[in-house]
C-alpha cells in the first residue's frame, strides 16, 4: 500500500504517521501540501499538528491549501483518507466530513491516553478491531469537542457513522470517561460512504507497547488494500 | 473603509471560555454580570468607492467562507453607516 502523509507548515505528528505506516508494511512518503500530489496513492493520511498555528480556527486556512483539492478528489473516487487530530479539525473545516471540533469543555489541552469503543466494525478501518474491546490510544488536544446540530446527530447515529466513541476501559461510555465534553461521546466519525474517517485520538502514537500501548495498530491494520 | 465582521459562537453552543471569565468577575465582585460569551472581532480594510450591495455581498461571502464557520459560529458584519 502506498500512502501519502500531508504536511502541512505546522503539522507535527507528521513524522509519527510516517513511521506508524512503515511500521504496517506501507511505502509511505510525505506529501508536501503546496506542491504535492496524490496520483499513484492508496491512502492520503492528514496527520496531527497545529496547521497554520491554528490562527482563526484550528484547520481554517490549511483547509484552502492547494493539496486539499487533490484530498477532495481523491476521496470521490472512493479512497480511503484518515485525518487524525487537527487532520479531523481539517476534513471537517473542507466539508469533507459533518460537524466541527471546538474548544475543550475544561479549556485545557489535554495530553492523555484514553480508551475507545469502536462503534462500527464493519469500515474499512476498524474491520480488524476485535468486538467488544476498548481501544487505549493517546489525545494531545485543546479543540476536540464535536459538535453538530441535533438533525446532524440523528443522521450520524442513524446511518451509523459515529465510528468511535470515548469509553472508560471496560469499554463503556460514562460522563467521567468524556475527555472534552464532545457531544454523544464522539471521537470519530466517517463519511456517508465510508472512506473518509477523521478522529480526534492519535492511533500512530499506540503502534508500541514500549510506548504504553499498541493499540492503534487495530486501525492500521484493518486498512488493506 | 473599515469594516467590522463580529463572529460568535452559536447561542445554543457551550462557551466554557465564557463561562470562565463570567465566573472570575463573579470572584471580583461584579455580581451583575451574568453571563459572559466570547467571541471575534475581525476588522477588514475594504477599497473605497465600489457598489455598496456588491461590497457587503463579497463581505458576507468571505464571512460565511472563511472567516466564521457556519457550523458554530453566526457572524454579524458592522458596516459603516449601517450600524449606530
Amino acid at each position: 500500500m502506498k500512502s501519502a502523509v500531508i504536511v502541512f507548515p505546522g503539522s507535527n505528528c507528521d513524522h509519527d504517521m510516517l513511521r506508524a505506516l512503515t511500521l504496517m508494511g506501507h511505502r509511505a512518503e510525505f506529501v508536501w501540501h503546496k506542491t504535492g500530489n496524490l496520483s499513484g496513492y492508496d491512502l492520503a493520511a492528514l496527520p496531527g499538528g497545529f496547521s497554520y498555528g491554528d490562527y482563526l480556527r484550528a484547520g481554517a486556512i490549511a483547509r484552502f491549501s492547494a493539496i486539499m483539492k487533490a484530498v477532495a478528489d481523491f476521496a470521490a473516487k472512493g479512497k480511503p483518507v484518515l485525518g487524525v487530530c487537527n487532520g479531523f479539525q481539517v476534513l471537517t473545516e473542507a466539508g469533507l466530513l459533518p460537524g466541527a471540533l471546538l474548544r475543550n469543555q475544561n479549556l485545557r489541552f489535554i495530553c492523555r491516553p484514553v480508551y475507545l469503543r469502536a462503534e462500527n466494525l464493519r469500515t474499512r478501518f476498524t474491520q480488524a478491531i476485535p468486538p467488544g474491546t476498548a481501544l487505549k490510544i493517546p489525545i494531545a488536544h485543546g479543540e476536540g469537542r464535536f459538535h453538530i446540530d441535533p438533525q446532524g446527530l440523528k443522521q450520524l447515529q442513524d446511518r451509523e457513522q459515529i465510528v468511535f466513541r470515548y469509553a472508560n476501559a471496560r469499554g463503556e461510555t460514562d460522563p467521567g470517561a468524556n475527555p472534552n465534553g464532545s457531544l454523544d461521546h464522539i471521537a470519530g466519525i466517517i463519511n456517508r460512504e465510508g472512506n473518509v474517517l477523521g478522529m480526534m485520538p492519535h492511533p500512530e502514537r499506540a503502534m508500541e507497547a514500549i510506548l504504553g500501548s499498541e493499540d492503534g495498530r487495530r486501525i492500521f491494520e484493518s486498512l488493506v488494500a | 473603509m473599515r469594516v467590522a465582521v463580529k463572529v460568535r459562537l452559536k447561542r445554543s453552543i457551550l462557551d466554557p471560555q465564557g463561562k470562565t471569565v463570567q465566573q472570575a468577575l463573579q470572584h471580583l465582585g461584579f455580581e451583575q454580570i451574568r453571563e459572559v460569551r466570547i467571541g471575534k472581532l475581525i476588522e477588514l480594510e475594504i477599497e473605497e468607492g465600489q457598489n455598496r450591495a456588491e461590497t457587503l455581498r463579497m463581505i458576507e461571502e468571505a464571512s460565511r467562507k472563511l472567516l466564521s464557520n457556519p457550523v458554530m459560529e453566526d457572524f454579524e458584519i458592522e458596516y459603516p453607516g449601517e450600524t449606530p
